[in-house]
């Protein structure tokens, strides 16, 4: 039964994610994109971890989402057109060879995962011998709260201070220059 | 019983369709779409992984930060676009041959 939730799932997250990038129109393309975060946000829950389902559906919906639109809205008719036109330059793909290197991709990966399958690391063996594994009744948002501000305190004050910069960068970035 | 194979597989087939993206399209902003597909299969991935990790809690802490850096790099290659568009006048990295003004 879970299975079949979670399949239900991933179908949602690739059919959306693949009309996302077959589709010709923008716009279309990214009111798809927000049906995949929110089946991703789906699919975290199923690892047990509701806190990053929520940050997702909080950063990613409210956010990233926004600026996306926002950015779409703020350029011009343009980029309704189709801009697939095809060109002799390297890095230039034409469709084709970009499906070739994608699929080849997921062809390697999916034999390195049924391979390593049976090879599970020591360590998930180990905890799931000891039983220190996450499970429904945990409480994941109490803990992660005390894993911040104890032993991960040091990624959290660097990772504060990259997105104060990123931002202040963004905002000089996208203001308009004055000529001086 | 969702073992962690089946996580790995959709991260898998997410990561190719973001790398589709990125290669194929002639468009800045569906570009910066197939980034925020490959780092949302890195963030299921670390998610996955976390799940038999109850003492450190790495995968979840970690997925956490990755959402965050996916934030910030979506809000600067945002403005880079915008402001690529206010000097080009297209958002086609094709067409945008020169870094100088």
């Amino acid at each position: 039964m879970e299975l079949i939730i979670f399949y239900i799932f991933a179908f949602i997250v690739l059919t959306s994610a693949i009309l996302v990038v077959s589709l010709k129109n923008t716009a279309r393309s990214l009111f798809l994109f927000f049906v995949v975060l929110f089946a991703m946000a789906g699919l975290f829950i199923f690892a047990f971890a509701d806190f990053i389902a929520i940050t997702q559906i909080l950063v990613y919906v409210g956010g990233v989402l926004i600026l996306m639109i926002f950015a779409f809205m703020l350029s011009n008719k343009q980029l309704l057109e189709d801009l697939q036109n095809t060109s002799k330059k390297f890095l230039s793909l034409p469709n084709w060879q970009s499906l070739l290197v994608a699929i080849g991709f997921l062809v390697v990966m999916s034999y390195g995962i049924f391979e390593w399958q049976e090879h599970t690391p020591r360590w998930i063996t180990e905890n799931i011998h000891k039983g220190a594994v996450i499970g429904p009744s945990d409480n994941n948002i109490e803990e992660l709260g005390i894993k911040f501000m104890t032993k991960y305190l040091l990624p959290f004050e660097v990772i504060s201070l990259f997105l104060l910069a990123a931002l202040i960068g963004a905002a000089h970035l996208s203001r308009k220059e004055d000529h001086s | 019983m969702i073992t962690l194979t089946h996580f790995l597989l959709v991260s898998a087939a997410l990561f190719s369709i973001g790398l589709y993206a990125v290669l194929a399209k002639r468009n800045a902003i569906m570009i910066l779409i197939g980034i925020e597909f490959i780092i949302n299969a890195a963030i299921l991935n670390l998610v996955a992984f976390g799940k038999y990790d109850k003492i450190n809690y790495g995968g979840q802490v970690f997925a956490l930060f990755a959402i965050v850096l996916a934030a910030a790099s979506v809000a600067v290659g945002l403005a880079i676009i915008l402001n690529l568009y206010r000097k080009h006048q297209t958002i086609n990295p094709e067409q945008t041959t020169d870094l100088r003004d």
